[in-house]
């Protein structure tokens, strides 16, 4: 957030000694975002007439077994108004602190927006109580799979130096394998194995390309996903539609939810996160993999100095081009089981263009992470979560659905242009690096 | 300028080849582009990478033909069944793709009209990267081009050449401002243009959606999410066989030709490109130079889209804009960010996507196949060093002129 830039004026006691412009740009951006919040909530309290709103914590409402909960939204959104009106006062004064009490102090504003907003959505229902709140996270959960694949596949790369742009192109052979191989081995899981293979096999081409013949790696990534777009096409077209040929080639079985004992009984958190597929219990292991992997062993050290500065690090002794290797490879398998979401990990079937512009909003959020595995899963987590919202609030007309539909990608840009800023790749990110 | 620029300098001469070699090629002397003899060689490395492409091209079409996959499983016995069977499938594939893009005037005038609008973004595409820009957008831009060139075709009553006009200008400036606001954000706040323009091209298809779902921009009497096509009076005439649009994209690539190689914008544009540091210490406005740059890019793209709404009178749906914003890319690469390489560039894509509609009509081969020839074809012409090894052709001064290497900031 705002806290990164450059100045770091205030003392530890609050008090300002030397105020340069990037510390006052900071207190009038702080302000004015936290007065847009305290407004939009202010309007929200005044325009709500019945703020009794119903809410239920499964993903699906189900009356029989747990009937929905009613609850006065008035109890929310009067609090959020108060927590904002504190944020602008201290923002106004300039007290919010940069340290980790900063951080806190932006997200309960973010949290206090939120509930303000769900309960003015959700409150003043023609019909009381027809439409419940539900649980959006496990929805979340699932949507931001692939996109967590994709980000942590473009962040060993571009740590290690190789630009990947082809996340979109790793996925859909991810996907089109994946469902190959899970309807010619009549399991699920062999699925998730076929989409690996794919990944690598893209990620060989990047990797020949980008370092064998030196090839521009941006022109290089759009010519990937040309390449993936057209082959999968091409080969989709190739499969007859006889049923019984078909049954081998295209008709994937999809993964079961599995339930991890215990853990699932938990109260909201256990059907979040652990009554999912396979796949996303991979996924969660993978983001904690590639951390450690980047930031706790000797592998990590290396890919991050090759991809700040190759030289020194070939100086010292590491062979720069192998440890690219290394990273490309294993980050086409991380997308490769991105794209396996598109087929076996959902809808069974493959069909052209499965991943529907995922890898780049995996692109973006590799970005918007700094290029951190973490950062960049928590932005593709915030897509899943504006895409499981939005569907749901698809039922409620108080807003259009376009608007709807455009409030993920708005968010992005006002997030990106408000807080995130300029942000600084890995140095030699897209370097091919050439011994002389 | 004269060919003794500093290292850091984009081509001085606009050539398909660009002299601008990478700091890791610098041991490799420098082409002149006055001189013929030092980018033939570049001229060579593209066919010879066409040509692998096609070779690659043959063995899909080889294994798409239910024939010739019959007669594989007995190769060994009878092989020449085999190789007359793949040559059969190969010849009345390309013969179909050459055909069906340049075999006859009518044919002909149909590839350039698909190019058309593929030159024209692509340029748009070519200019961003020349100022350091990666503009995935022309997708964006393009729909709303759509949206004010369709709106004023449709809707306002203009007589004949003023209509067009006005709908040309209308489509040109909404495409300019959606690309500008790219640049302005880049500018203003740092906000990285990759993931902008990746968010405008969905926020677009969404305000697209949602103008489709009003009257305003639906046919009368149908809820479809369709628009009537532009009145007559507001489509571009045709000038031999091919409609206005086809010169106005030629005009186009005059105009970038010029702005980038002897304007002083163009300079400021591609000194940016090449070292934003350097320039603002030289005293260049990099942030005006990143929102003019958009700015442009955006009106190139708002006049691709006039291509569609205006020249083909094509009625806005939702799936209008295509692939062609994708493809815009992918011919500025191919074109190596030159305007002149870009025009040929999109040139062989118009043909490719014509003729490959032709093949699957007439000899049975998918048209994907189009897809991959195209996406190959940019793959082995971005790896002269493939290709030489494939040739041993000996090492020649071809660099690339594309700015964009990483990320920028």
């Amino acid at each position: 957030m705002g806290r990164m830039s450059a100045a770091t004026a205030v003392s530890s006691t609050g008090a300002v000694a030397v105020r340069d412009r990037a510390d006052v740009q900071r207190q009038v951006k702080l302000a004015v975002v936290y007065g847009l919040v305290l407004v939009t909530l202010l309007a929200f309290a005044l325009t709500t007439s019945d703020s009794t709103v119903w809410y239920t914590l499964e993903e699906r409402v189900n009356r029989k077994e747990s009937p929905p909960v009613e609850a006065n939204g008035a109890l929310v959104l009067w609090p959020a108004v108060a927590v904002a009106a504190v944020a602008v006062a201290l923002a106004a004064l300039n007290r919010v602190p940069r340290s980790w009490v900063g951080v806190v102090v932006h997200g309960l504003v973010g949290v206090a927006f939120f509930a303000g907003f769900l309960v003015w959505v959700y409150a003043d229902q023609a019909n009381a109580g027809a439409i419940v709140m539900t649980n959006p996270l496990p929805g979340t959960i699932r949507l931001a799979t692939p996109l967590i694949f994709g980000a942590l596949a473009g962040v060993l790369c571009e740590r290690a130096g190789v630009i990947n742009i082809a996340i979109e192109g790793q996925f859909l052979m991810g996907a089109f394998f994946a469902a190959v191989a899970s309807s010619l081995a009549y399991s699920a899981e062999m699925g998730l194995v076929g989409g690996v293979l794919a990944g690598i096999g893209m990620g060989a081409l990047l990797g020949v390309f980008a370092m064998r013949y030196l090839v521009n790696q941006v022109v290089l990534g759009v010519v990937l996903i040309a390449l993936a777009t057209g082959l999968s096409s091409f080969l989709l077209s190739q499969i007859p539609n006889d049923p019984d040929v078909k049954q081998y080639l295209n008709e994937p079985l999809i993964l079961p939810r599995i339930e991890v004992p215990v853990l699932s009984d938990i109260p909201v958190l256990g059907p979040t996160l652990f009554n999912q597929t396979l796949l996303v219990y991979l996924m969660y292991l993978c983001v904690v993999l590639v951390s450690w992997l980047l930031f706790q062993t000797r592998w990590g050290l290396r890919v991050r100095s090759v991809g700040e500065h190759p030289k020194a690090a070939d100086t010292v002794g590491i062979k720069v081009n192998r440890i690219r290797w290394q990273a490309v490879l294993l980050g086409g398998a991380l997308a490769g089981l991105g794209g396996a979401y598109f087929t076996v990990g959902s809808t069974g079937s493959f069909d052209n263009g499965a991943s529907a512009g995922n890898g780049f909003i995996a692109l973006a959020a590799v970005i918007m992470g700094r290029w951190h595995p973490v950062f960049a899963s928590l932005a593709a987590l915030f897509f899943g979560f504006m895409w499981t919202l939005q569907a749901q609030l698809a039922f409620l007309d108080k807003i259009p659905g376009e608007l709807l539909r455009a409030s993920p990608y708005l968010a992005t840009v006002i997030a990106v242009a408000g807080f995130v800023g300029r942000v600084r790749a890995p140095a030699a990110d897209g370097e091919p690096y050439v011994k002389s | 300028m004269s060919p003794e620029t500093p290292e850091q300098a984009p081509a001085p001469e606009e050539q398909a080849t660009g002299t601008d070699p990478k700091p890791e090629e610098a041991q490799v002397e420098r082409a002149d582009p006055r001189n013929p003899v030092s980018w033939l060689p570049t001229l060579v490395e593209t066919a010879v990478a066409i040509a692998v492409a096609l070779v690659i091209g043959a063995l899909l079409v080889v294994l798409s033909d239910q024939d010739a996959l019959e007669a594989l499983a007995y190769l060994f016995t009878y092989p020449a069944d085999f190789f007359n069977a793949a040559w059969d499938a190969i010849w009345s594939s390309y013969s179909a793709l050459v055909r069906g893009s340049v075999g006859s005037g009518d044919r002909l005038a149909t590839t350039l009209e698909r190019a058309a609008p593929l030159i024209c973004a692509g340029l748009g595409v070519s200019l961003a990267f020349r100022a350091g820009l990666f503009n995935i957008g022309a997708t964006g831009q393009m729909v709303f081009g759509f949206l004010a060139a369709g709106y004023v075709g449709f809707t306002w009553d203009l007589p004949p050449v003023l209509h067009m006009l006005v709908a040309l200008v209308a489509g040109v400036v909404a495409g300019a401002l959606y690309g500008g606001l790219v640049g302005l954000l880049k500018a203003r706040t740092g906000a990285h243009e990759v993931i902008t323009t990746i968010m405008f091209n969905y926020l677009a298809a969404s305000i697209l959606l949602y103008a489709l779902s009003k009257d305003a921009f639906q046919r009368p009497g149908s809820d479809n999410t369709q628009s009537p096509p532009v009145a007559d009076s507001a489509t571009f005439g045709s000038v031999a066989d091919v409609h206005l649009g086809v010169v106005l994209a030629f005009l186009a690539a005059g105009g970038v030709w010029w702005l980038l190689e002897r304007s002083t914008l163009g300079f400021e544009l591609r000194a940016v490109g090449s070292n934003p540091d350097a320039s603002r210490t030289a005293g260049m406005n990099v942030s005006k130079v990143f929102t003019v740059g958009m700015l442009l890019a955006g009106a190139l793209a708002g006049l691709a889209s006039t291509m569609q709404v205006l020249g083909d009178q094509s009625s806005l749906s939702p799936t209008l804009a295509g692939n062609i914003g994708f493809d815009a890319i992918t011919v500025a690469l191919l074109g190596r960010a030159t305007p002149l390489g870009t025009v040929l560039a999109g040139l062989l894509f118009g043909a490719l996507s014509v003729g490959g509609v032709a093949m699957q009509a007439s000899a049975g081969t998918p048209k994907e196949l189009a897809q991959v020839l195209q996406a190959l074809i940019v793959l082995f012409v971005a790896a002269p060093a493939l290709v030489r090894g494939l040739t041993r052709m000996r090492s020649s001064a071809s660099g690339s002129t594309v700015q964009a290497k990483g990320w920028g900031g």
